[in-house]
């Protein structure tokens, strides 16, 4: 159900938000995260002040704004839950724009729509202002495990060319006349994902002689 | 659907979070038991796969479709350690590089659509694989059927979660309902999409199939003289 991850959200600049330590941008983005999540329901003062703060960070990163709106799509569906709430959930009920809504619902929904903007917002800046590489770096620097960092690399680097093979899969399929339209075409799409993971996991093995051949032990050279 | 910040109160992000990391933990010294220094290559390209497969998506009716979460499928096929691990990282990218997900919703990401369906699924197939003959053509069987029973309890386990540290008291009865009821029908896809492709592969690399090595061990080299055939 997932919005599309086709492309990385990496906006090139030279502003201090991208040019700070990504460890740094980690910790500050799990901390801001945290204490809005464990902010009580109801105080929006406190929520204003971290929106406030976030849009500071925005505008110091100098990422067009529009940037960041465009790629908020993948909180959709959750805005749809937290309308929901109100209605679905229990309790006392309120009078809200001249409907009858669950008091508890409305309180609810209200702080998970905020919430989760906030976690999008926070996010996307991170991911518009730290490369990748700076990324894999920070986390290293964060003391994740060096075997986790180099299968995280390996991912970021061969997403786009595993990403690839499956769009030159699509165009071969389609230039032979071949549109999925209902599940009778299933079998023809899992035979394109069988294809997609054996061409992938030979791509690891070759990969693999490939780094053995330029003398890995187990380590990422330094 | 990736679980956003905010779903959960803090308590339990934290706590999932925990049980995240020692999954995590553990699926590292695994699975580099099982692949020493190739791990770093594979389970990257593995979690690149499980990716773009999130990509590919499957038509069900009237313009909507869908795509499979992957976990029972890189359970079957690379093994549940690897799996844990290529699923994990691919919850860590999203969320970091695609802002997919909540950063303190990443361990409850993690421990429902990765942990959860890999450990689910993998312990489903092994159970049908013991059940059915040992060829292999029931890997893909076992693997279906792993594939249909992951989706429904990583939906159950979310409930429970929801229960415990969810926002608003929801009634719980209607909310496992509607929850399970949803997800047996997308279990249902994810099974026999699971089916399909788990056939595909075995049909060309059967030796690439974690999940079919016990049954390839069984067959014996079958040499077909021209002599016999006359």
């Amino acid at each position: 159900m997932g919005g599309a991850h086709g492309h990385q959200l990496h906006f090139h600049g030279h502003s201090p938000v991208h040019r700070a330590p990504a460890h740094l941008k980690i910790v500050a983005l799990v901390v801001f995260m945290l204490v809005v999540v464990a902010t009580p329901r109801g105080w929006w003062p406190a929520y204003a002040a971290y929106l406030a703060v976030l849009l500071a960070v925005v505008a110091t990163s100098r990422v067009p704004p529009t940037y960041l709106l465009k790629r908020m799509v993948v909180e959709v569906p959750f805005v749809f839950f937290a309308l929901l709430l109100p209605f679905v959930a229990t309790g006392p009920e309120t009078e809200f724009l001249g409907l009858t809504v669950s008091e508890s619902g409305l309180h609810a929904g209200a702080k998970l729509l905020v919430t989760a903007t906030l976690g999008v917002i926070a996010s996307l800046t991170l991911a518009a202002t730290t490369e990748p590489q700076a990324l894999l770096r920070g986390l290293t620097r964060l003391r994740m495990p060096a075997l986790l960092v180099q299968i995280m690399g390996f991912m970021v680097r061969y997403l786009e060319v595993v990403t690839d093979e499956l769009r030159r899969m699509k165009v071969a399929r389609e230039s032979r006349g071949f549109s999925a339209r209902d599940p009778r075409h299933w079998p023809v799409l899992a035979r394109s994902f069988g294809a997609l993971f054996i061409r992938s996991f030979e791509r690891g093995e070759r990969v693999h002689l490939a780094m053995l051949s330029r003398g890995y032990t187990g380590k990422m050279p330094s | 659907m990736h679980v956003p910040d905010g779903f959960l109160d803090a308590p339990t992000s934290v706590a999932t979070g925990a049980v995240a990391v020692v999954a995590v933990g553990v699926s590292l010294r695994k699975a580099r038991e099982e692949l020493d220094d190739r791990t770093a290559p594979l389970a990257g390209l593995v979690a690149a796969f499980i990716f773009a497969t999130q990509m590919l998506n499957f038509p069900v009716a009237g313009g909507t479709s869908g795509h499979l979460m992957g976990g029972a499928i890189a359970a079957v096929l690379v093994g549940p350690w690897t799996g844990v691990l290529a699923t994990s990282v691919v919850f860590l990218v999203q969320c970091l590089l695609f802002a997919d997900g909540g950063i303190t919703a990443l361990g409850t990401n993690i421990v429902l659509m990765g942990v959860t369906t890999v450990v689910v699924g993998w312990f489903v197939f092994r159970g049908v694989q013991a059940v059915l003959p040992r060829t292999t053509a029931m890997v893909p069987v076992a693997a279906g059927i792993g594939a249909f029973v992951s989706v429904p309890v990583a939906a159950l386990l979310f409930v429970g979660l929801y229960a415990v540290g969810g926002a608003a008291d929801i009634p719980l009865g209607q909310l496992t309902g509607a929850m399970v009821g949803v997800h047996v029908l997308i279990g249902l896809g994810e099974g026999v999409i699971t089916f399909l492709a788990v056939g595909s592969i075995i049909a060309v690399r059967p030796d690439l199939v974690h999940g079919a090595r016990s049954v390839l061990k069984t067959r014996t080299l079958e040499v077909r003289t021209a002599g016999a055939a006359a």
